[in-house]
């Protein structure tokens, strides 16, 4: 398989290393990768809005949910779950597991940002899948502090919008998987993954997940089949650990 | 009343998630071990996330046209096209997939 690529709207990507200090990347660069973020996933509330107003929820609720909330995968978690008649429990329940993700985000951000704590209460709003991705594909602390805020600020505002347009218009658009909106969440996955596969490490810690992910899928209740893949980050830290200490065994 | 109470409660607990990954003491982040599995469960978790959304339609496996919407994002990343290129290659390709089996 050829080598991953970044997008070319990336740029140059440093390779983090402990003694060069990585090149810092021109702001405007930094903007346009947190803009296209931002507006490329917020779009796809519409989306959200269409299938949260088709399912019986109503306007008010459907935006409280993405101006509340603000997880995509959960809020998409619980209209489906209230749907098939799951009690208000059971549903926050299944939406909060597919959440959980965002504390470990949130780890790996305070080391980023190191921002200061009268700030964190604020931007722990914004801790999501596509402003850790982008902010972990910043080089320096500044980038990384530039690329959270505009994914964050265009994003919150594009998705809050959108999905008072597909509540509203949930009657006229139809399905809107005739469009192919439904392959817009996974495609910007994998668009923000992609930087990330650098290393055998990563490589290896995403295929792991992967595999568990929807192998366990039938087998466990919604959201919680994510948490278990996570699972393969210190599962591949832990053989790749073995096969070191192996490694200086034999030099002795 | 019962969507509200799921809506709060979902709310309550995401947010205090978010917080809690956001308060982690500066000293335990810096144990090479917690840096390690913080950089890496990124990478599994989005990674679990993007297969779910393309192959699972709740709980069960399937394979329709959001895997050609995909595979087409995939390409376009490997030719090194713009983010949001990549995004319309998948929704387009995925639409035409449907369009002409449906």
């Amino acid at each position: 398989m050829a080598e991953q690529t970044v997008p070319s709207d990336a740029g140059e990507l440093a390779q983090p290393k402990p003694e060069p200090k990585p090149e810092p990347k021109p702001d405007a660069a930094v903007v346009r990768d947190g803009l296209g973020v931002g507006v490329a996933v917020g779009l796809s509330g519409f989306a959200f809005g269409v299938t949260s107003a088709g399912s019986g929820l109503t306007v008010p609720q459907t935006c409280v949910l993405s101006l509340l909330v603000f997880t995509g995968a959960s809020q998409f978690a619980l209209v489906g779950a209230l749907v098939g008649g799951g009690n208000p429990f059971t549903a926050a329940a299944g939406a909060f597991f597919l959440g959980v993700r965002n504390a470990f985000y949130g780890l790996r951000l305070s080391q980023l940002l190191a921002l200061p704590r009268a700030v964190r209460p604020f931007a722990a709003h914004w801790v999501i899948d596509e402003t850790t991705a982008v902010t972990l594909a910043q080089p320096t602390r500044r980038s990384a502090r530039i690329g959270f805020t505009v994914t964050g600020i265009s994003l919150y505002v594009l998705w809050n919008l959108t999905t008072l347009l597909g509540a509203l218009g949930a009657e006229a658009i139809g399905d809107t998987d005739a469009w192919g909106l439904d392959a817009a969440g996974p495609a910007v996955f994998l668009a923000l993954l992609a930087p990330m596969l650098r290393t055998t490490r990563e490589r290896a810690a995403a295929a792991l997940a992967v595999v568990l992910g929807l192998g366990l899928l039938p087998v466990l209740p919604g959201g919680v089949p994510v948490l278990v893949a996570a699972l393969a980050a210190p599962v591949v830290l832990y053989v790749e650990g073995r096969s070191a200490r192996a490694a200086r065994e034999e030099l002795r | 009343m019962s969507t509200w109470i799921a809506i709060g409660l979902t709310f309550v607990g995401c947010y205090l998630v978010k917080l809690a990954g956001l308060l982690v003491p500066a000293g335990a982040l810096e144990r090479p071990l917690v840096r390690r599995l913080a950089a890496l469960l990124p990478v599994a978790l989005l990674a679990a996330l993007t297969a779910q959304q393309a192959f699972a339609d709740g709980r069960e496996l399937v394979l329709d046209a959001k895997a050609a919407g995909l595979a087409a994002a995939a390409v376009a990343l490997l030719l090194r096209a713009p983010f949001l290129v990549v995004i319309a290659a998948a929704v387009a390709v995925t639409a035409g997939v449907r369009a002409l089996t449906g």
